[in-house]
Formats: structure tokens, C-alpha cells, sequence
């Protein structure tokens, strides 16, 4: 096996050892289908295990109670896909945005990036989001899509060392690794995803053309 | 946090957590699958390796703090991030709260900081009239109650699904059951509107990075992100301790902050601020960012030479996740705001000697801490370091100025267990054990029998029954320690009838004394080092291949501390380091050294279980030698489930906290049990006098000898 083909393999591993979901794209296009999909099938802000039915206090339900229509954000796209995105997302019903996250902070249904690094050794991804709205996609969105290039694979953090370092230098920066969805385990140490960050993560890995 | 102003209302307290069912059940669990999931998430690695290297970038770090410090601001600056130094907590507390007044701040979110616990920056903010939320689950949870943190990761510990929901119940005003996976959900969309609200987001930090003035936050919840994206104004706050050189500084951490806080291979999130961000909501589409470093003493621990490596604490909580003692009484008892063997030292020195005295006590000197550390902190030692300076400050108490009056003076000592074998006649039974325990003993001691001295000491023995070995092939000094000189000779005689059927010629200095642990568990380091003087004395290392001692304790004690004790005499020191040099356990001297075989022994088929002690294993590293030896000796190893735990004896530990004792024997002894063993071995005379007369205590049959013992017993050669 090439070194190529056990780095991916070690990354598909490990990121399902945290619950990722991963699958494998051919195109960008696919990564359109897959979220259009997934969005269909997704109940409209869907608090897993606990529906809208859970008792909230007043404050908290009126933030709920802004969103009706499901919404798809992908602020930071190249604009053909982002075009083919919004096309399909109008056709299917949801609402497809690329800004104003700071309207939609009782959350989205889906968020949708693209990675510049995989690292394998912890099946983490390497998101630079210096702009506010792609940051917040991430973070307010029930499930993240992530793509990330196979070829961008590398085997841990210090093969993203120098990247990371020629970003965090133009200044203001701000960058995540993200493994897994949003946990926590702080009652009876009992792990729950998506006590604050999406509930699941996508990863979509993309065939080199 | 820590309030008892004495010993006995300390104990008080200890006995409400030994009381706590669910307590005692959740530490219990967490510490067996932490210790199976540290080691999987670190397979395959070199750990060790990984340690020094912390351990060295982190001491580099501290002793260059001032240069990283400026090159960190400037970076910083530079990219537009406002940067203040605070001498104390109050300072930073001030610096923060006079932050939210410039800017206009009412609504905080705060995500976990450990160091905004230091400087109780909570009440601070408060008192101006600033709404403070903690968004991280565990903290918002113990915020809402009232409490301190019981863990550093995870600090809401202590409590039960169903106290999350009743207060989760009053605070939404609706009825919320006592579903993990809803109470998380129920926390999600409250707090959201908390961040949506807050115009001021507090963090801390887990890396300072000096080459590009960045910092590094860890979390698996996700909400440090958006504490530090939503609110316009953010504000990070941190220890000097978190300066790093660079990058790869932190990246190196990170291996091991994650596994060795919770098992985990990376949190879900690690984000790297750089620079004055975009912020949609702020005027000029900017936020405004602050960092706080607080100094808080740390400068001061820099500069001692012992205590320095205080800076290396990464905060992985991982000291308390192996803490026999934190398992039993928990977070709130085993520290003040930081928790666990890191927090008995913190305690000191961040919240002072009232806040410590009575925590440092509360260590039994396992070593499990020191053993798991990320970044190689000598925990135990500096616990029983501070102790000592905290007794050189307030006064010695009366029982440890008179053991350290005895222990210095041999003579005296030994005249006097001498007399106590008078003295016990009345209450001895013919069975070894005291029929009932002396009246300076109270009834919780009483979960173990107590041992008689023995009819004749080992150096009584030795002087008539000294073997002559004609043409040696070692030549060996043995170091009895005073447990197996007055309590229990079988032993030594044991191991001198097998060294002498293999040709090892022995010597028994007779000079030699206690080893001196007793007394340094007691904060006494005068007596302790004044007793080392005497024993390296008495032995001439250069005239032994080895120096032998079949007490764990002793052992680790000769060979680790000895060096130490007598630093700075030059001439001492270097005997002390042949010394040291020549120290070897009974069982790495049989196994390894004199290398016995299978075929030297009868099989008696006997089913035996070990207990590991704290000295062997983790003091000296030994690990399979006892075992094969008893495998060798002709017994059936079976294995005991936490055979490296602590038995709970710890010394004069197990005098002062008998009820955690007690329970740490308890424990032991029900592992024991279960393995259906006749036979439980061990290497340290202490161990066998907690286990043996725990087992009396319990009416159980199984024996418990020193592998010596059995080894001799089974020996052809005679
Ligand atoms: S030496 Fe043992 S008892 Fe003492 S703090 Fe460390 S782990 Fe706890
Ligand atoms: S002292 Fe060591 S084990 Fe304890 S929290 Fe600090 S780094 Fe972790």
C-alpha cells in the first residue's frame, strides 16, 4: 500500500473512532447531492433525543421559535459551487445562505466547509475560518459538513506546522482542528454529542482529479 | 473548597465523602476506565519519551518566561490585541472588570478557566454588576449551584443525573427529567441565547504562543469558539505558566494534554486566536480582544530550584484521575480550587498555608501521581516538601518532634522496642497479633489487627546464626529496616537461608537504623536527613556488590531520596550516590541478579495472588520480577485486579487518617478475595502488616507472606 493510501486509512479510522461520518466523493457536485440529501432527510432543527417538545424557559424557547424553514449555510464557498448549491437547496425547499450567520444563532441545519488539511493520527480536520460567517457555520450548524481534499491528508500536527504558522502570521487568524462532533461528558461522565457545536460531523473526502 | 481549621474537623469532612454512595461509586468507576483508556489512546507511543520533552520545553519555557512574555506581547500587539500583566489575582480581577466598564460590557460568557477559579473572578465581576454564565456544562451546572469545581476536567463529578435535573427543573421553571442526553440538549438552548445576549466572552487559555502572540484554547464542547467569536469584546486570561516558545511547543503538548486528561487522542476542538478577529457585531467590524497574564506567585515558584517544576502542570487533571485518596473523598476534599496532588501544592502557594495545611497531610505517598504526570512533576515529593515548610513555620506537632527525637538516636530507639516486647506481653496472643490495641490507639483503628514485636530481633539472629559462605560469588550488605529487624526477622532469615544456598556472602552492618521515610512522611527533613547521615555511615558501598533490602519503602527510599537529603555536602553526597547505586530489591536481586531457576524449587501448586507496592512498582519500576518469581517458586500466579493500587498502609498515613486506610484496604482485600487465591505475596513488610492484619480483622484464612518467604519455603537447595 502507497504511503498515501495508509495515511487515508488511518484518517477514515480515527475519525470514525469519534463518530464521524465519512464518506467518499468524486467531485464537487457530489458534496452538493450529499448535503441536499442529508438536509431532506433531517428533521427541521432536530434536537436529537430531545425534540422541540422539551420544555425550555420563555427566553430560550422565543430564540427557538425564530427559525421555521430549514437553512443551509455555506459562506465561503467559490461562487459556481456556492451557485449550484443555492440552485438546488431553492429547489428542494430549504433556504441556502453564505452570510448573515448572526441571524440564525438558534441555529441551522446544516453547515457547509471545505477543509485545507486532514490529520490522520487523530482523524481531525483543519479548518481556517478567519471570516466570522464561515466560523459560525461550523459552530451553530446541527450537522457539519466538512470536504477535505484526499491529497490534503497529512500524518499528524507537526505536518501542518509550517501551514499553520504562514496563516497564523497574516494576522488577524483564527483556525480549528475539529475531531468528531461537539461532546461532552460532564454528567456521571456519560458521553452526549452536541451539547454546544453541531450534534454531527460529515467528513466528505474528495478523490484527487 | 477547603475550610476545616483543624486536622479532626478535616477528618470530618473526609468521613462525609466516604459517606457519599454515588460519590464513591462514579470515582470508583472513572478511575478503573480511566487507567484502561489513558493506555489505549497512548498505544503504541513512547510516553516517557513525550514526558521529558515537555518536561524539558516547559523548564526552558519558565526560566526564559520574561523574554517570552515580551516577545509575546509584541507579537500580540502588533496584530492588534490589547496585553496586560497582573501581579495577583485581584489584580486581574480588576484589569477585567475595569475592561467591561470601558467598553460598555453589562452580559458575560465565560468558557472553563481554571485560573478565573484561582482568582474567584466570578464574585469580582459580579460585585461590579456584571451577569456572569458559565457556559461550559460541568461549570455552568456547579455555577448555578454554588460550588467549586471537584475536578479540573470534568468539575461537576460529584453529582448525579438526578441533582442535574431538579436543577435544571428550577432554573428553566419547567419539569426536565433525569435524562443525560435531554439535560445536555436542555443546556444547549439555554445557554445559546447566554451567547447571543453577552457583549463580553471570557476565556482561558491552554497555550500562549510567544513567535506568533497567539493563543491555543481546548475543548470538546465547542463553546470556548463561541465565546471567543459571538460576544464584540473577548478577554482571555492565563498564567505565565502557559507561555510557550512556539508552535511546535504546543503542538507537543497537545499529544499528550487530551490522552492523558480523559483517554481521548485530541478534543473535539482546538482553536488558535491570532490577532484582533472579525466581529460582525462591533463597530469597526473588529473585536476587541485582551489578554490578562497573571503572575500570582508563579514568578516566585520560578525561581526555586525544587519547586520550578511546578510550571510544567499542563492542567490535565490526570494526578487526581490515578489518586487513590482523590478516589475516595473526591475534589472538594482533596484540595481548594485545584484539585488532587497538583492542588495540595497550588494550594499553598496560590491560596496560602491555612488553605494547605491540612491537604498536604491528606497524601499517602503512592507515587501514582508522579507516575501518570505529563509533565514529570516530582508531586509527592514536593507535597511532603511544603508539609515540612509549613511545620518548620507553624511549630512541629508533638508525635512528630518525638518520632524524629527517637529516630535520631538508634540506641534509643531500638532500647525502646525492646521494652515495648515487655511491654506488649499482657495483650499479645500466640497468633503474632495485640489482643487489643493500647490505649493510645482509638477504635478506628481497629479495622486491622496490630502485630506483636517479634521474640527476637534480626540482628539478634544474625550475630548467632550469621552464615559463612565459603567461596562466594557476590558479596551482599542487607538493609533490614526496622519493621523487619523488630516485627518481622522470618523474612530477612528467609532471604539470608537462599543467598546463602547460592553463594552470596552477606554482611549486616550493624549501625544501620530505620531508613528514615516515617519521618519525612511526617514533614520532619531535619530528622529524616540526620538518619540518612547515619545509615550511609554505616555501610562501606564500596565494599558490596549490592546492598540488599526486602522493604519496598526502604528501598525507594535509599536509592531516590538519599542523594537528595544530603545535596549539599559534597562528600556525603557522593557516598550517597554509591550508595544509591548498589540499593536493589529482594526480588530484582533473586530474578534478575542471582537469576534462579524453575528446577531450584518444589512445586507446591498453591494458587497465589500479588499486591504490588507503591515503592516497587512505581518507586523502583520493578514490575515482572515478583511475578516470576512466584511462578519460578513453584506457586500458580493468579492475577488481582488493581494489583497496583495502594494497600492504604502509607506509614504514619494510616495513623492519621485511619478511616481512608481503612477504606483503601477494604478495597484491596475484596480484589484479593475475589481472585480465589490461599496465598497473597508481596515485598514490603509494611504492606504485609496492613494486609495481614486486615485479613485477621476479616476472619480470612489466606496467608500473606513476603515472596521471601515462600521462596525459601520451597527451595531445594537448603
Ligand atoms: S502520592 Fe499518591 S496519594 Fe499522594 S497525591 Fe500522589 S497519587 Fe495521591
Ligand atoms: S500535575 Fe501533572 S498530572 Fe497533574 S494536572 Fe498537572 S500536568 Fe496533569
Amino acid at each position: 500500500m502507497s504511503s498515501k493510501d495508509t495515511l487515508y486509512q488511518t484518517f477514515v479510522e480515527k475519525a470514525e473512532l469519534v463518530s464521524a461520518f465519512v464518506t467518499n466523493i468524486d467531485s464537487e457536485e457530489a458534496a452538493v447531492d450529499y448535503v441536499i440529501n442529508l438536509c431532506d432527510k433531517k428533521e427541521a432543527c432536530q434536537l436529537l433525543a430531545s425534540g422541540c417538545e422539551a420544555d425550555l424557559s420563555e427566553k430560550a424557547e422565543t430564540l427557538c421559535d425564530a427559525k421555521q424553514t430549514k437553512v443551509i449555510a455555506a459562506p465561503g464557498l467559490k461562487s459556481d459551487l456556492y451557485e449550484t448549491l443555492a440552485a438546488k437547496s431553492k429547489k428542494s425547499g430549504f433556504d441556502c445562505i453564505d452570510s448573515g450567520m448572526r441571524k440564525h444563532l438558534a441555529g441551522i441545519d446544516i453547515g457547509f466547509t471545505i477543509a485545507e488539511y486532514g490529520i490522520a493520527d487523530t482523524g481531525t480536520m483543519m479548518v481556517d475560518c478567519p471570516s466570522e460567517e464561515l466560523r459560525l457555520a461550523t459552530m451553530v450548524s446541527e450537522y457539519h459538513v466538512c470536504v477535505v481534499p484526499k491529497s490534503k491528508i497529512r500524518a499528524n500536527t507537526y505536518g501542518v506546522e509550517k501551514m499553520m504558522l504562514t496563516r497564523m502570521k497574516k494576522t488577524p487568524n483564527y483556525l480549528a482542528f475539529i475531531t468528531g462532533a461537539s461532546r461532552t461528558a460532564d454528567i456521571e461522565r456519560v458521553l452526549a454529542l452536541g451539547v454546544h457545536g453541531p450534534l454531527e460531523l460529515h467528513i466528505l473526502i474528495l478523490e484527487d482529479q | 473548597m477547603q475550610k476545616a481549621d483543624n486536622l479532626k474537623e478535616y477528618r470530618k469532612e473526609l468521613q462525609e465523602s466516604l459517606d457519599n454512595e454515588f460519590l464513591r461509586t462514579t470515582l470508583d468507576n472513572f478511575a478503573v476506565a480511566y487507567k484502561a483508556g489513558r493506555a489505549n489512546a497512548f498505544k503504541g507511543m513512547d510516553v516517557r519519551s513525550l514526558i521529558d520533552d515537555i518536561a524539558c520545553s516547559k523548564d526552558a519555557a519558565g526560566e526564559n518566561f520574561e523574554a517570552l512574555y515580551k516577545e509575546f506581547k509584541e507579537n500580540a500587539e502588533a496584530a492588534g490585541i490589547h496585553v496586560h500583566f497582573a501581579k495577583t489575582g485581584d489584580e486581574a480581577n480588576q484589569i477585567i472588570a475595569q475592561i467591561a466598564k470601558d467598553s460598555d460590557c453589562k452580559k458575560i460568557v465565560k468558557s472553563k478557566s481554571m485560573t478565573a477559579e484561582e482568582t474567584l473572578l466570578n464574585h469580582d465581576l459580579e460585585d461590579a454588576g456584571l451577569e456572569v454564565t458559565e457556559t461550559d456544562l460541568g461549570e455552568w451546572i456547579i455555577q448555578l449551584r454554588h460550588e467549586g469545581p471537584s475536578h479540573m476536567v470534568m468539575p461537576a463529578i460529584h453529582l448525579s443525573r438526578y441533582q442535574v435535573g431538579d436543577l435544571f427543573t428550577e432554573v428553566t421553571g419547567s419539569k426536565q427529567d433525569a435524562e443525560i442526553e435531554k439535560l445536555v440538549k436542555v443546556a444547549r438552548r439555554e445557554l445559546r441565547q447566554k451567547y447571543v445576549e453577552a457583549d463580553m466572552g471570557i476565556t482561558g487559555a491552554n497555550f500562549a504562543v510567544a513567535e506568533t502572540g497567539g493563543i491555543g484554547l481546548v475543548t470538546n464542547e465547542g463553546n470556548a469558539r463561541l465565546v471567543s467569536t459571538l460576544p464584540r469584546v473577548h478577554v482571555a486570561l492565563m498564567g505565565i505558566d502557559k507561555l510557550l516558545p512556539n508552535l511546535h511547543d504546543a503542538l507537543r503538548i497537545l499529544k499528550a494534554l487530551p490522552r492523558n486528561a480523559t483517554g481521548q487522542q485530541i478534543t473535539s476542538y482546538v482553536t488558535w486566536i491570532t490577532g484582533a478577529n472579525e466581529c460582525l457585531s462591533a463597530e469597526d467590524g473588529k473585536k476587541e480582544i485582551h489578554y490578562v497574564i497573571l503572575d500570582n506567585g508563579r514568578s516566585e515558584l520560578l525561581k526555586d530550584s525544587l519547586f520550578s517544576q511546578v510550571n510544567r502542570c499542563v492542567r490535565c487533571g490526570a494526578c487526581a484521575n490515578v489518586c487513590p485518596v482523590y478516589r475516595l473523598v473526591g475534589g472538594h476534599k482533596m484540595g481548594h480550587i485545584y484539585i488532587g496532588a497538583i492542588g495540595l501544592i497550588l494550594t499553598y502557594f496560590f491560596h496560602g498555608k491555612d488553605k494547605a495545611k491540612n491537604l498536604v497531610q491528606n497524601c499517602i505517598n503512592c507515587e501514582a501521581c508522579k507516575d501518570v504526570c505529563a509533565g514529570g512533576i516530582d508531586l509527592p515529593r514536593l507535597i511532603k516538601e511544603i508539609h515540612a515548610r509549613i511545620q518548620d513555620e507553624d511549630g512541629h506537632p508533638l508525635p512528630s518532634v518525638l518520632l524524629s527525637k527517637v529516630l535520631r538516636n538508634r540506641k534509643l530507639f531500638h532500647t525502646l522496642l525492646r521494652t515495648a516486647k515487655w511491654g506488649q506481653k499482657p495483650v499479645a496472643e500466640k497468633d503474632g497479633f495485640i489482643r487489643h490495641l493500647p490505649m493510645i490507639f482509638s477504635k478506628e483503628h481497629s479495622f486491622r489487627a496490630l502485630p506483636t514485636i517479634a521474640e527476637k530481633p534480626f540482628r539478634d539472629w544474625w550475630k548467632d546464626n550469621r552464615p559463612e559462605v565459603k567461596k562466594p560469588k557476590l558479596r551482599v550488605a542487607l538493609f533490614s529496616g526496622c519493621v523487619q529487624d523488630f516485627v518481622y526477622p522470618e523474612q530477612m532469615q528467609a532471604a539470608v537461608e537462599l543467598f546463602a544456598a547460592n553463594n552470596v556472602s552477606m554482611e549486616y552492618p550493624m549501625e544501620q537504623s530505620c531508613c528514615g521515610l516515617p519521618v519525612q512522611m511526617m514533614g520532619e527533613m531535619e530528622a529524616s536527613r540526620d538518619v540518612a547521615k547515619q545509615n550511609l555511615r554505616a555501610f562501606e558501598p564500596d565494599a558490596y556488590d549490592y546492598i540488599i533490602t526486602l522493604c519496598a519503602s526502604c528501598a525507594a527510599h535509599l536509592k531516590h531520596n538519599y542523594p537528595k537529603l544530603v545535596m549539599d555536602r559534597p562528600a556525603l553526597k557522593y557516598r550517597a550516590d554509591a550508595f544509591a547505586d548498589k540499593i536493589i530489591d529482594y526480588s530484582s536481586f533473586v530474578n534478575d541478579v542471582l537469576k534462579v531457576k524453575k528446577v531450584d524449587f518444589n512445586e507446591s501448586k498453591e494458587k497465589a495472588t500479588y499486591h504490588a507496592p507503591c515503592h516497587l512498582c512505581r518507586g523502583l519500576e520493578v514490575h515482572d520480577a515478583p511475578r516470576q518469581l512466584i511462578e519460578k517458586g513453584g506457586m500458580e500466579y493468579v492475577e488481582c485486579a488493581e494489583e497496583e493500587v495502594c494497600c492504604g498502609f502509607g506509614g504514619t498515613f494510616s495513623m492519621k487518617f485511619p478511616e481512608l486506610s481503612a477504606e483503601l484496604l477494604n478495597k484491596k482485600l475484596t480484589n484479593v478475595e475475589e481472585t480465589g487465591a490461599t496465598t497473597l505475596l508481596t515485598d514490603c513488610p509494611g504492606c504485609i502488616m496492613q494486609l495481614r492484619g486486615g485479613l485477621k480483622t476479616r476472619g480470612s484464612k489466606i496467608k500473606v507472606r513476603h515472596v521471601s518467604e515462600v521462596l525459601a519455603d520451597n527451595s531445594k537447595k537448603k
